[in-house]
């Protein structure tokens, strides 16, 4: 029950046996220096559209076999780690950047979008932005005028 | 593990906008990540790997419908009906499908109860894993790193900010989420509520009592 693909890395975890408990509390952790857990109140989920999108390209893709979900949950952790390497703060207000990095390696490693392709489609993107008349829609074509 | 994300990240697009001239004449790019993932996004559509009305589809589902009301339903029958809490404690996955809600692929739902003796907390320490199919989206608290690595390190202080204040003799069982395994936390059941429905009982099933940071609402509490 614990997933379909039994995997030698995660053997032998029972996933009804908790991992830590309360008296992990007794490691010596300075809490004072850990800042405060961000709160919000029930507000949208995504504050931003592109945040809604990245979110359901990886749920479609892993939906249609590209990824296995353990695969980009470990793409996503180590992306996030390497945010707070370069010294993000990672209060959840930047986790859709890590959500887009990661999905930008991902679909890189699984040969479905190169780096060059998504550098030169985010390029073009751009140049069509700045090609369009203000209040028209953007269309990637007009990059190419 | 190396991470090489950073090559290219800031790679030199720095395009100058010439701030002076007419301003009709083009439209300002929305963010480096913006454009990133319009250009996913076409690029995705393009070679058939998405398609847009399933997206839409998707977008739609979490932002509006799931919400915390799955779970919400979830915990309120198992407060009512003990053959299905039962059940839920076992497999959850089998006993949430027999009330007619399907979870989204490779979710594997674990249910926890809490008991006067025994208090859950759910946290992803790895990425931010989160019962979707039964909270919706996680809030952004739940992402960040401090909840990450203090509801491991120090659960009690943890609860504590969320004015949650557990007796010393109650365990607590904090559970790390894992991107096959997501739990679900049955809180106690208020009291005040005998005789209440299913349905009213689940106006007091909140989305942080089912993360486990808070006990479920009281009934003075709700109008």
């Amino acid at each position: 029950m614990t997933g379909e693909t039994p995997d030698p890395d995660e053997a032998a975890t029972d996933p009804r046996t908790p991992p830590s408990g309360s008296d992990v509390a007794a490691v010596d952790v300075d809490l004072d220096a850990l800042p405060a857990i961000p709160r919000d109140e029930d507000g949208p989920v995504f504050a931003e559209p592109w945040q809604a999108e990245a979110f359901a390209m990886a749920v479609r893709l892993h939906e249609q076999g590209v990824f296995t979900w353990r695969r980009w949950a470990e793409t996503l952790g180590e992306e996030i780690r390497a945010a707070q390497e370069a010294g993000d703060p990672d209060l959840g207000d930047t986790y859709y950047e890590h959500w887009v990095r990661a999905l930008s390696r991902i679909v890189a490693e699984h040969g479905a979008v190169s780096g060059e392709e998504l550098e030169a489609r985010t390029d073009r993107w751009r140049r069509a932005y700045l090609a369009t008349p203000h209040g028209h829609p953007v269309e990637l074509s007009a990059a190419d005028e | 593990m190396t991470n090489d994300h950073d090559g290219g990240h800031d790679g030199g697009h720095d395009h100058g906008h010439g701030h002076g001239h007419d301003h009709d004449d083009h439209t300002e790019p929305p963010s480096e990540t913006a454009l990133r993932v319009k250009a996913l996004e076409s690029l995705l559509v393009e070679k058939g790997l998405v398609e847009r009305p399933a997206l839409d589809t998707l977008v739609d589902a979490y932002e509006t419908k799931v919400g915390p009301r799955n779970g919400a339903a979830v915990v309120a029958r198992a407060w009512t009906d003990d053959e299905f809490r039962r059940r839920l404690l076992d497999d959850a996955p089998a006993a949430i499908s027999s009330i007619g809600i399907t979870a989204p692929k490779g979710e594997h739902l674990v249910a926890v109860a809490n008991t006067p003796r025994v208090h859950n907390l759910v946290v992803c320490t790895l990425c931010s894993c989160y019962p979707w199919g039964m909270l919706g989206l996680p809030p952004a608290w739940y992402k960040s790193a401090p909840y990450r690595a203090r509801a491991v390190r120090d659960p009690r202080g943890v609860l504590a900010e969320f004015g949650t204040h557990l007796a010393d003799d109650v365990e607590v069982r904090v559970w790390d989420s894992t991107s096959e395994v997501r739990y679900l936390v049955v809180p106690m059941r208020p009291s005040g509520t005998h005789g209440w429905s299913a349905e009213e009982l689940q106006e007091l099933v909140t989305r942080n009592s089912m993360v486990g940071v808070e006990p479920a609402r009281s009934p003075e509490v709700t109008s």
